[in-house]
């Protein structure tokens, strides 16, 4: 089994890359589980056809330690298995702690046992890692292989570059490595030359470019992934090129971060290239 | 083999002892640490010599305690009608639940509290989803089995961590109950150097929230608040029983054996008099700025500065029948006290003694020490800060660092209604003029010989090296000291709990302190500590290639 951990920015793109690139996968028939890492409990809405989803946190708390992994999971879009890990209200307790505790609880009830017949687990991971317990799917191998969706624009390289450095920091104790940046394009000038200059700086590759198109948020209203939705438009060809990508990846690297100067001198020199 | 004859005191220099303190440290370390070990010279400078209030040095064995232990466990603990409810993992509560030996007499009401130990007993659950729901709810319980007038929150670690509002949450309980104050203290363990930073946050909220409440004026003459008393051992009874004796009316105790109302009532006395400096200077301030009282430094540890702190108190209030009654008082009592050295200080005379305690404690007890003849060696605090060191002179040159910065400060006025001198300028100016002090300090430093060693924030392997190197009589230090001391076949008395003793304040208290130091530093069981075949072997022999 092959687990995957997603980062980004806030609003970059994770959960929709996410859900749409294992919609992608399920077409390569692969058996997958997606783990929403973020306490909105919104990274399996897609696959899920809404937010139907209890939390693990929401089980706990509410049947205390007699959990099922069905109370848990739900199956989705073409046999997906979807867990939503959950966490407080804004401005209350420690989702950190909170994401921590539900991935032991996944553990310990078995749900990657061999038995399951996973071919992938996938987390979606909140925004940066602001502490330790978003870092945790890259801690002790929950997480072997992380993908950086990344645009072209400052803050969400900025941001990119700070995971890398999170990634460094575990790598060298553990077994995390860097898969790829997947650039969700936001149309910025120069973006995949840049984002490819990028990658090569940090060791990596750009593992692929998606490109921006509207049928993503068409698909979203209707609470789907655009394979689901229509799969017979453009959008959905780029996300099964990134499946197959992500499927045929070899590359794993420690990545080596940038400093701050070389990251803003790299912004510069394609920002201003025309 | 080991038999070598080594240096005994008389033979090391201070210096050399300084120098053999700092010489296993790395040298970023030692210089560190050498500002904060003084060789005394008893001057009253005005800028602090000694480094004081300053963070621990990772990896050293630090004596101090926690800024939670400073506020719950100093400040709040010895309080008996106030509901003290931990917000924390249990250990928290459990841990800090009747170590310090706090005495209290429930009197007539009956109501103590003391022997309870309330804790929210956080749980995982409650680190991830906030625990304000489950703190309500424990104040809730405490007030429908108890119906205290009061109730104080305290937040451990993981409060601060998680940013659960305890000020809102009490707040709230508070309005709902109508008949109950509830009131919360922010006083993370991880704030501040030292449980120093938690005496101050529990000073703050004190005042801000229990100070002032009661204006009901109280029977009795010459009323006065006895601060930075917490009645280990029964300390306090004794004060209180020669305080009764005289005539003076306690209001207050902060906070031994203290209730409620004593707090709220507080600013009606006409004088503070203050025992343990670093730990309550801060109400005292405020009280003075607030309503005019003001504030003098005493020592009721020892039977001569007890005597003294009387006289200081009785020439306060500057009416004959006080003074005459507390010099009756003092002829009355001095006798026994006096008979009682006479017998005990042939056997320690010269002895020599070493204390590492508290903010004041090491200062005070010196007093019990000259008394019994014994010489103090070497001393100092854990937590105090220059002043304590070197007099309240050199407090506008004291550094403030971010660790102090980050403690709030409360801004105090003088309330419009209650601002109340107790003296009119004229009469401050006589006083004054005589030679009475108001506000004043002079620290520890002043009152050690020159020549001997002051240490802040020792360590673990300072106070071995000193044992090792200066073979003191005795000493005095708190529990997780004791018995690494003992090991080294010194006696040792805890002056944060006093072991098993106590009271040892006031007159009948020193009698108590002779007799039990004549115990320690003349036992013969310190001399059974090699067996006898370690000290004169049947047969030695030696390796053949020595």
């Amino acid at each position: 089994m092959r687990k995957v951990a997603i980062y980004g920015k806030g609003g970059i793109g994770k959960s929709t890359t996410t859900q749409n690139t294992v919609a992608g996968l399920v077409e390569l028939g692969r058996k997958v589980m997606v783990v929403g890492c973020d306490p909105k409990a919104d990274s399996t809405r897609l696959l899920l056809g809404g937010l139907a989803q209890k939390s693990v946190l929401d089980t706990l708390r509410e049947e205390g330690e007699d959990v099922e992994l069905d109370d848990i999971r739900k199956a989705g879009y073409g046999g997906t298995w979807c867990v939503e890990s959950g966490g407080p209200e804004p401005g209350v307790g420690c989702a950190g702690r909170g994401i921590i505790t539900s991935i032991n609880m996944l553990e310990s009830l078995g749900a990657y046992e061999e038995s399951e017949g996973l071919d992938y687990a996938f987390y979606d991971v909140l925004g940066d890692v602001v502490c330790g317990g978003f870092a945790m799917p890259i801690r002790d191998g929950k997480a072997e292989e992380i993908y950086i969706v990344v645009s072209g624009e400052m803050m969400a390289m900025y941001a990119a570059n700070n995971i890398s450095k999170g990634i460094m920091k575990f790598a060298q104790s553990g077994s995390v490595r860097l898969g790829g940046l997947i650039c969700n394009s936001r149309a910025v000038d120069n973006e995949e030359e840049m984002i490819g200059e990028f990658a090569k700086k940090l060791g990596t590759h750009m593992i692929y470019f998606v490109p921006r198109d509207n049928d993503v948020q068409r698909a979203e209203i209707n609470r789907k992934t655009v394979l689901e939705w229509d799969p017979k438009v453009k959008q959905a060809d780029a996300y099964r090129g990134l499946a197959k990508a992500i499927d045929e990846n070899k590359k794993f690297v420690i990545p080596t971060p940038l400093e701050i100067e070389e990251l803003e001198k790299l912004l510069m020199d394609y920002g201003l290239m025309n | 083999m080991a038999t070598a004859t080594k240096k005994k005191l008389v033979q090391w220099a201070p210096a050399e002892v300084k120098s053999a303190l700092l010489e296993k440290y790395p040298p970023k370390v030692g210089r560190k640490r050498a500002k904060q070990i003084m060789i005394n010279e008893a001057l009253q400078n005005e800028t602090p010599e000694l480094t004081a209030n300053v963070r621990t040095i990772p990896g050293i064995i630090t004596m101090r305690g926690c800024t939670y232990a400073g506020c719950k466990g100093v400040i709040m603990g010895p309080t008996r009608d106030i509901v003290n409810l931990v917000h924390g993992p249990i250990g928290c509560s459990f841990y800090a639940w009747l170590t310090r030996r706090n005495q209290t007499d429930a009197g007539p009401d009956g109501e103590n509290y003391m022997n309870y130990c309330f804790s929210t007993d956080m749980q995982e659950q409650d680190i991830i989803f906030g625990g304000e729901k489950k703190l309500a709810q424990a104040i809730q319980e405490a007030y429908d089995l108890f119906h205290p007038k009061s109730i104080a929150v305290f937040a451990t670690c993981p409060v601060g961590l998680i940013g659960d509002d305890i000020h809102t949450v009490s707040k709230n309980m508070k309005e709902k109950f109508g008949d109950c104050n509830v009131y919360a203290f922010s006083c993370e363990g991880y704030k501040g150097v030292s449980q120093s930073a938690g005496h101050h946050i529990a000073n703050n909220q004190v005042f801000r929230h229990l100070v002032g409440l009661n204006d009901e004026v109280k029977p009795g003459k010459y009323k006065i608040n006895l601060l930075g008393e917490y009645n280990i051992g029964g300390d306090g009874f004794e004060i209180d029983r020669i305080f009764k004796k005289c005539g003076i009316t306690c209001i207050s105790t902060f906070s031994g054996n203290s209730t409620y109302d004593q707090f709220a009532s507080s600013h009606t006395a006409d004088l503070n008099a203050v025992m343990c400096h670093r730990s309550i200077n801060y109400v005292a301030d405020m009280m003075e700025t607030k309503y005019g009282i003001p504030w003098v430094k005493v020592n009721f540890i020892g039977a001569k500065a007890t005597a003294k702190s009387l006289r200081k108190i009785a020439e306060y209030f500057g009416e004959k029948a006080l003074i005459d009654t507390v010099e009756k008082v003092i002829a009355e009592e001095m006798p026994e006290v006096e008979a009682a050295l006479a017998e005990i200080t042939p056997r320690t005379e010269n002895k020599t003694v070493m204390m590492f305690v508290g903010g004041s404690r090491a200062h005070h007890y010196k007093e019990l020490f000259d008394e019994l003849k014994m010489k103090t060696i070497s001393a100092g605090y854990e937590f105090g800060h220059e002043d304590d060191y070197e007099g309240r002179q050199v407090l506008p040159n004291i550094k403030l660092d971010a660790d102090s910065r980050n403690i709030e400060e409360l801004e105090v006025e003088a309330d419009e209604t209650r601002f109340k001198p107790r003296k009119s300028e004229k009469e401050m100016k006589a006083l004054e003029k005589a030679g009475y002090k108001f506000k004043q300090y002079d620290g520890l430093a002043a009152d050690m010989d020159k020549g001997t060693l002051i240490i802040d924030d020792l360590n673990q392997y300072e106070a071995e090296k000193l044992v090792e190197l200066m073979k003191p009589d005795l000493f005095c230090a708190g529990i997780k000291e004791k018995y690494s001391i003992q090991k080294l076949g010194v006696p040792m008395k805890q002056l944060h709990s006093y072991d098993s003793g106590g009271p040892y304040a006031g007159f009948q208290g020193a009698i108590n302190f002779y007799k039990e130091i004549d115990r320690l530093v003349n036992s013969k069981v310190w001399s059974f500590m090699k067996a006898p075949w370690q000290k004169n072997p049947q047969l030695s022999a030696s390796y053949n290639w020595e």
